[in-house]
């Protein structure tokens, strides 16, 4: 059974670049617009890693990373937040919620598998 | 593994366009008193996802612009910064250069740099305008903070002890020992003696540390990118190894202590090193600047469906399939008596097929909000420019109107609509000299009335000069001094091509080349245009336009054994017409009296050249009083069928133009009925018949 992976981000092109990537690599990729779509998702089934953007309506994506880390079932899994190179604070806050990891946007596809590789073994 | 990214591209600048209308909508919202903090955040999501998305798809030129917008908004959003209205003028302003560097984008072209670079000097002047924490931005810090080494290393000593809790961070040592073993060969020794006793140990926690050895000659920076996430869940420390097989003096002190000076610098180069990392990695991509995807928007263009519409049309084609099918078994065995199945099936197919066609329809159908949203930006800047107060009601604009309609509306509705604002609404010292408030309301309506659309612009402002408007008809010799014409009649004379009474002609309107295009551009779209005013208090115009552009309602005519198709829309009524109706009326041939008009009867027959009319006498007919191009008609005609709608077949494309004919369709009886063209009918019939019809007037 492949690994299964929840990406989250509101920009429906993101989503798809990601989806697209990932399902080429042979993953299994469920999207969710926002947070809550994600928590949701979350909820109802397991994936073996999330990659959430930070910046959504509803949700965002380190609330979302504190919620997730609530969910028993979600207790080790790697949770990677996207977020831009000005961010640093965001890391930590991320950091503070749990989130396992990051990835800096702009990211091309080789970046993106080579670091959820590292995560999913 | 390559992949091509144009193929997101379009997506990526579908939703971009969408974010800047969302941004624009918000920066016009904003009050700059006070704002409300989720509509900044919602601007700066929207430029945070355009930032984000051009970056990854390498429009880096968009990308960094959008960064300084960015950086504005996320100061204003975090209070770091007051917002001030020449903030938002500047915003928005860099809102229109946006637009454009996409559309460039989009386009395979290039933006206009200058323009560019003149509104990110705008940017980066009002980003200026604040105290350093600010201009502060996470530029990664100069400090070359790697250790400068006496010799290259041969390899690293590693010592990595995992906080407690970093399991819980979704990260495993194990991994990060495993990406260690990737750079080179790795020895690992495990240090146990922080286990606590197999009573008090916490499955979820971490207690081992290890000791690694490292026989690799890699850059520090790659191990730390390694530590990169885990850094401040962890102690770690990274000691080069060098040619003689001797830690150096300096590292000689980094022992596998947590909280010891050493390992805390080392920790501290990671995150520089990082930065640096990610910081080469933007240079790179920028030198990677890649020629923008050529547009994809080229050829076909999309439409967003609510997948409610969808599902419901599945539901349908569904129904219909069953439908069919139990005809088909009818017919497989059919007998007479069955016919009565047979008529319930054939009325159900009748009920299913109306239902699918009204439903796909609806999916041509967006929100005319689409077409409206350009309007208050548009009052917005056009106002400010003339001086004057302006506010823009909007309302119905989830009325649901015909993709083609939105896209050919547009231009049409801002002419009339930049005309309210430079004409019709007063400067606020006229208005309050009339007795009007200063700020003047334009109201912009849309709605579904009786089978058609209609649009409505309604200002508060001075209204039509009903006299001027006709001495300056006369001046031309559109109309003569003794024409008795009502009001309504003198301001559609606004509709001539050439005319207007404005006495300077700004640049925003008032040249007379608009309002004739405006109700040509109405009349391709099958509709109609209407003005109506009260001197000193505003005007209104009204737009019907047809619901659907495929499909017409029209009212089927015989002439002969000819059948034609007259749009309803254009029809006023329908009537038979009395001797003492008739007159003949010099230089207009045959007309007829209807209420106080006189109107010109168009005898299809002859326009046409049907042999085998059946009515010659006016008596015998019916006349259909219609209206086109601002002018109305009695259309001659044998008889009336019934009225119905038609799918609206193009001439053009099957057979050639003709004038006077819209469009053909095919009948329930298989045979082909011609759909008329008003306007282009009352054309043919005053070229070609005023005065031989004229002869044929009044004979018994």
């Amino acid at each position: 059974m492949s690994a299964s992976i929840l990406a989250v981000d509101d920009s429906a092109s993101m989503r798809q670049m990601v989806s697209f990537t990932l399902k080429g690599a042979g993953y299994d990729v469920v999207e969710a617009a926002d947070g809550v779509e994600a928590l949701n998702i979350a909820k109802t089934r397991s994936v073996n890693l999330v990659i959430t953007d930070v910046n959504m309506p509803n949700m965002d994506g380190i609330t979302l990373i504190k919620e997730l880390r609530g969910l028993p079932s979600y207790k080790f899994t790697p949770l990677l937040m996207l977020t831009t190179e000005s961010g640093a604070d965001k890391k930590q806050q991320g950091k503070a919620a749990g989130a396992t990891g990051w990835i800096v946007k702009p990211f091309n596809p080789e970046q993106l598998l080579n670091t959820v590789k590292k995560v999913i073994s | 593994m390559s992949i091509d990214m144009a193929q997101f591209h379009q997506v990526f600048f579908e939703e971009s366009f969408e974010g800047l209308d969302i941004m624009e909508n918000g920066l016009l919202n904003m009050d700059p008193g006070e704002a409300d903090p989720e509509e900044i955040n919602s601007i700066f999501r929207a430029a945070h996802s355009i930032k984000g998305g051009s970056g990854t798809f390498g429009f880096s030129d968009v990308a960094d612009f959008t960064h300084v917008m960015e950086t504005l908004l996320d100061e204003m959003r975090d209070g770091r910064r007051a917002v001030t209205g020449e903030g938002v003028n500047v915003l928005l302003a860099s809102v229109d250069v946006l637009r454009d560097m996409l559309t460039a984008a989009q386009d395979g072209g290039s933006a206009d740099a200058q323009r560019v670079k003149a509104q990110r000097a705008e940017l980066d002047r009002i980003l200026a305008n604040q105290s350093a924490d600010s201009a502060a931005e996470a530029q990664a810090p100069d400090s070359d903070a790697q250790p400068l080494l006496d010799a290259e290393p041969v390899g690293w000593k590693i010592v990595f002890r995992p906080h407690q809790h970093l399991l819980r961070t979704g990260n495993d040592p194990l991994r990060i020992i495993r990406e260690l073993a990737e750079l080179g060969e790795l020895e690992a020794d495990c240090d146990i003696s922080g286990l606590p006793a197999f009573a008090e140990l916490e499955p979820e926690d971490s207690y081992l540390s290890w000791e690694l050895r490292l026989h690799a000659a890699v850059d520090k920076a790659q191990i730390d990118d390694i530590f990169e996430w885990v850094e401040d869940d962890c102690d770690f420390a990274v000691i080069p190894v060098l040619p003689e097989g001797q830690p150096t003096q300096q590292a000689q002190q980094a022992a596998p202590a947590s909280e010891a000076a050493e390992p805390a610098a080392e920790l501290k180069l990671a995150e520089p090193a990082a930065e640096r990392r990610s910081d080469s990695e933007r240079r790179q991509g920028d030198r990677r600047k890649s020629a923008p995807a050529k547009a994809s928007g080229g050829g076909a263009s999309s439409i967003r469906v609510d997948t409610g519409k969808i599902d419901s049309l599945i539901n349908m084609v569904g129904e219909l399939v069953i439908t069919q099918s139990m005809l088909g078994m009818l017919g497989d065995e059919f007998s007479m008596d069955k016919l009565a199945r047979l008529r319930e099936g054939l009325g159900q197919l009748e009920r299913h097929t109306r239902e699918l066609q009204e439903s796909v329809m609806q999916i041509r159908m967006l929100p005319i909000s689409f077409t409206f949203s350009r309007f208050p930006r548009l009052v917005h800047d056009l106002s400010q420019k003339l001086g004057k107060q302006i506010e823009l009601k909007l309302s119905g604009e989830n009325t649901e109107v015909d993709k083609t309609v939105i896209e050919k509306i547009g231009d049409p509705l801002v002419h009339l609509v930049r005309n309210s604002v430079d004409h019709g609404i007063e400067t606020p010292a006229d208005r309050v000299a009339a007795g009007k408030s200063e700020t003047g309301t334009i109201h912009l309506s849309a709605e579904h009335r009786g089978g058609n659309i209609v649009i409505e612009i309604t200002d508060d402002g001075k209204g039509l000069a009903r006299d001027r408007i006709l001495e300056k008809a006369i001046d031309r010799g559109l109309v003569r001094a003794d024409d008795n014409l009502s009001d309504k009649q003198i301001y559609e004379l606004i509709f001539q091509p050439g005319f207007s009474t404005a006495e300077q002609v700004s640049d925003v309107s008032g040249r007379g080349v608009g309002m004739d295009v405006v109700r040509r551009n109405i009349n391709e779209l099958g509709g109609a245009i209407e003005i109506d005013s009260q001197l000193g208090e505003g005007s209104t115009i009204t737009i019907r336009l047809p619901l659907t552009l495929a499909i017409l309602d029209g009212q089927s005519i015989c002439v002969g054994e000819e059948t034609y198709i007259v749009p309803l829309v254009s029809i006023i009524e329908s009537i038979q017409v009395r001797d003492e109706m008739l007159s003949l009326v010099a230089g207009k041939g045959e007309t007829f009296k209807l209420r106080d008009e006189y109107l010109p009867i168009v005898r299809l027959h002859e326009v046409f050249g049907i042999g085998d009319a059946k009515a010659e006498n006016i008596r015998d007919g019916i006349i259909v009083v219609v209206e086109g191009g601002g002018r109305k008609c009695g259309l001659f005609v044998d008889d009336l069928l019934g009225q119905q709608q038609v799918v609206i077949k193009s001439l053009e494309a099957n057979y050639g133009k003709v004038d006077g004919i819209s469009g053909a369709t095919i009948l329930g009886d298989g045979s082909v009925a011609l759909i008329l063209d008003i306007p282009g009918l009352m054309r043919l019939a005053t070229e070609g018949g005023g005065q031989r019809s004229g002869k044929l007037a009044l004979t018994a």
